[in-house]
């Protein structure tokens, strides 16, 4: 392998992973700020077991997520300083945004949050949660202005002379419709995210019957919030699917293996077959759905691989213009297919809740354990979908991935990186997953209610948290 | 002032800031077996810097992310050149980062003295090669013009172990160290205080003959004298052996001070020195890097000012709350059942 598919599996293998623990801080820093709100507001101690038992499952994912996110930034110099510096008059300013907007916020409260259990006003500490939580929703915002602006390059002029980007309205790369759509898809999936990983911790709880008058309603908050994202995920995924169909035909052609410009084109469900073209073994199909998804017209035309790439040849120049379309075929399906399957768990454990049961079932219950690790699946496929089928371009037609990476670095020195990287961040999973596991074992402690009388604390005072 | 002078005057302020907050936890990490001598000096050595770290660490980010805004073949030219020592400080900050939150989960002592042993390791590496990065930055590495047109590092890694360098890194490593013993001196009380305080005067000391060494070294390697740079190396010096004075009269806050502003002299000193140069070449001056040939353009720099006059305030008056949320001195005899982590409370 060369660097330029070193970097690639580096990018690949670093970003994914960092995406496992993101979506779970967006999602569970909200719930467990509601729980600590409901404490707040009823004074019912099970509001406070909740929000502390969760909370240690929310730091636990937040410590990884927060030190893998440092490599993201730095690895666009190291890695990708070509597209660095072509695009880093337009694709730092929200980088930069992003730390100065939302690294502070969320760090800085976070940490008062944790350790100001006993230094600060209730009402003071449970803003901090809220404020940190507010900061990932800036970070992720910020951070998809970036990706989209790859995705869709606009408010930019080409400087030919410098051979660079340069940014020409900074508004319409943060409100364009790509970041927009992006956001709001993104944005409930990380709910849908925590949702799950909330619905499956309690789960395990309720199986092993600790604190059910706490457990019940955590599981039943995740799997009623479980259902609403997705709701929420399907809507603004039509929307993303129509505004990725106007800006990269060749993205929707290949996530649907359409070679040939269709009207009325087919959704396929499903398919035994090569997806190189010929003719499939075996193929399940929703008449001209793929028009309406697309076009939102049953009758629209949908453009094809094959007339695409005539397209771009005739516009970039010689190439192949088409990104890997098994891969892109399936990641497709495999994201809306665990995020389906999520949210049909959730419907049926919900309707063995009405009228005041518990999910139950010698199987039913125990399943509900793999949870936690549907949306995970989802949201790693849906990157993969939208970073792989944007191939061969870094940023949609200005600048190939073939031309972004480090000129000066080696390809054993990104071969090691790689492999330094992917074993270290295999250790961590384990690490963190077996915490994870003994948090639950544990699971929530009786919680007494305490008075912030001395708020500053008192050098001889214990200490409520300390590492 | 042009909107690059601007922005090489807030990125020197992110470093400067930086190497002040990390700074202190760099030195705390890395003195935490030598100034602990039971489990909860361990923890109440720790806890000192639970709530404020990560906050301290963003720092770094923002200081990255403004390069790859403001000066885009700076961060390009520096992040792929330097490859491999930032590869390393990278996975110190990992491994860092995981152990603070992760070590005192469980009371086993293997896994503490692991993790304890992972930060001083993650803490050291850092505190060494960011003096090191400088230094070389300071000196000018390989730079020359690849065929694309961009300037490029031509050197390899051990290019970036010259004397100079590594003396650089002996002088973060040791102002580190000292800087974090004056912080757990004002930070802890009882025997902890003592140990740091004795451990304060002793680094201090060796950090002054690193740190003086090196700027006369710097001083006399420029091609004419630069009196800021020059003024700014004395008023180090001098601040430097006044936080000496101060930890040796008990003046914890006083050290602190001292040691923070030595700092802040120290870096803006060696910023002063590159002006306007952001990465000179030692290939020629053809092929410095500079806040001219390096820069965004003055529309992104113009937003981005906004931006930083905007929130810069906001966030220094944030993060200034926490310091006195948490201004209290930390003791062991508040750490309750030390030697149990916070996940095997169940089975006690």
């Amino acid at each position: 392998m060369n660097s330029l598919d070193l970097a690639r599996w580096q990018f690949a293998i670093t970003t994914v992973y960092h995406f496992l623990f993101v979506p779970i801080t967006i999602g569970m820093g909200f719930y467990v700020a509601g729980l600590q709100t409901a404490w707040y507001r009823t004074g019912n101690l099970k509001y406070l077991r909740a929000t502390k038992c969760f909370g240690k499952l929310f730091l636990i994912n937040f410590a990884i997520g927060v030190v893998t996110g440092i490599v993201q930034e730095f690895q666009f110099g190291m890695n990708w300083s070509s597209y660095s510096r072509f695009v880093g008059d337009i694709f730092g300013a929200p980088l930069a945004m992003e730390g100065l907007l939302a690294f502070f916020l969320e760090s800085t409260f976070l940490g008062l949050w944790i350790f100001g259990w006993d230094r600060l006003p209730k009402k003071l500490h449970l803003a901090s949660i809220w404020a940190a939580a507010t900061g990932t929703l800036l970070s992720a915002y910020f951070i998809l202005a970036a990706n989209s602006w790859m995705q869709h390059p606009v408010g930019y002029i080409i400087n030919a002379q410098k051979g660079r980007a340069e940014l020409t309205n900074i508004f319409t790369v943060l409100t364009q419709k790509t970041a927009l759509a992006t956001f709001f898809h993104t944005i409930p999936a990380a709910a849908f995210t925590g949702a799950a990983f909330l619905a499956g911790v309690s789960a395990w709880l309720v199986m092993k019957k600790k604190d059910i008058e706490m457990t019940r309603g955590t599981l039943k908050l995740g799997l009623i919030a479980m259902l609403i994202s997705f709701v929420l995920v399907g809507f603004s995924g039509d929307l993303t699917a129509r505004v990725m169909t106007d800006q990269q035909p060749m993205k929707m052609a290949a996530a649907e293996a359409l070679y040939s410009t269709t009207e009325s084109a087919p959704f396929s469900l499903f398919t035994i077959g090569t997806l190189d073209g010929s003719r499939s073994v075996f193929q399940i199909d929703l008449p001209s759905m793929l028009s309406f998804l697309s076009t939102g017209n049953f009758k629209g035309v949908v453009q094809g691989v094959n007339d695409l790439q005539a397209k771009y040849e005739s516009q970039y120049g010689p190439g192949n213009y088409k990104p890997n379309i098994p891969l892109a075929y399936w990641s497709f399906r495999l994201m809306i297919g665990f995020g389906f399957l999520g949210a049909i768990f959730a419907l049926l454990a919900l309707w063995q809740m009405r009228k005041g049961g518990t999910p139950h079932g010698k199987w039913f219950l125990p399943s509900m354990l793999t949870l936690p690790f549907l949306p995970l699946l989802a949201n790693s496929f849906g990157w993969i979908f939208t970073e792989t089928a944007r191939q061969p371009w870094a940023v949609f037609g200005l600048i190939k991935t073939s031309a972004g990476v480090s000129q000066v670095v080696s390809s054993g020195a990104v071969l090691f990186t790689l492999i330094a990287f992917t074993l270290l961040y295999g250790v961590l999973a384990v690490i963190e997953v077996g915490l994870i596991f003994k948090t639950i074992q544990v699971g929530p402690r009786p919680e007494v209610d305490y008075d912030v009388d001395s708020v500053g604390g008192s050098a001889d005072r214990p200490l409520v948290m300390s590492y | 002032m042009s909107f690059q002078s601007v922005w090489f005057l807030l990125i020197a302020v992110l470093w400067v800031g930086y190497f002040i907050l990390e700074g202190f936890d760099f030195g705390v990490g890395m003195l935490l077996p030598f100034v602990s001598r039971n489990a909860a000096d361990r923890r109440a050595v720790l806890t000192t810097l639970g709530p404020v770290w990560d906050g301290n660490e963003v720092w770094l980010l923002v200081a990255g992310g403004a390069t790859f805004a403001a000066f885009p073949e700076w961060y390009a030219t520096l992040f792929s050149g330097f490859y491999l020592p930032l590869f390393l400080i990278l996975v110190a900050l990992i491994v860092r980062g995981v152990a603070f939150e992760y070590r005192s989960k469980h009371g086993d002592g293997t896994w503490r003295a692991r993790w304890d042993l992972a930060i001083v390791i993650a803490s050291f590496l850092p505190a060494l090669l960011w003096g090191v990065a400088f230094a070389n930055i300071v000196r000018g590495v390989p730079l020359e013009k690849a065929a694309s047109g961009s300037i490029e590092y031509v050197g390899g890694f051990f290019n970036l172990l010259n004397p100079y360098a590594l003396l650089g890194g002996v002088v973060t490593l040791t102002v580190f160290l000292t800087h974090g013993a004056h912080f757990l001196a004002l930070k802890t009380a009882g025997e902890i205080r003592l140990r740091a305080h004795g451990l304060a005067l002793r680094l201090g000391l060796i950090a002054a003959v690193a740190a003086v060494a090196f700027l006369l070294w710097s001083n006399l390697m420029l091609p004419s004298i630069n009196t800021k740079f020059l003024v700014l190396s004395i008023a180090t010096a001098l601040f430097w052996v006044g936080g000496i004075a101060a930890n040796f009269r008990g003046r914890e806050g006083w050290a602190f001070l001292s040691s923070s502003i030595a700092i802040a002299t120290f870096v803006s000193g060696l910023f002063f020195a590159l002006y306007p140069r952001v990465m000179p070449s030692s290939r020629g001056a053809q092929f410095d890097l500079t806040i001219f040939n390096a820069s965004s353009t003055n529309y992104t720099l113009k937003v981005m000012t906004i931006v930083a006059v905007v929130m810069t305030p906001i966030v220094l008056v944030y993060q200034g709350w926490t310091y006195w949320v948490f201004r209290k001195r930390v003791s062991a005899s508040q750490i309750q059942f030390p030697e149990q982590g916070v996940l095997d409370t169940l089975h006690q």
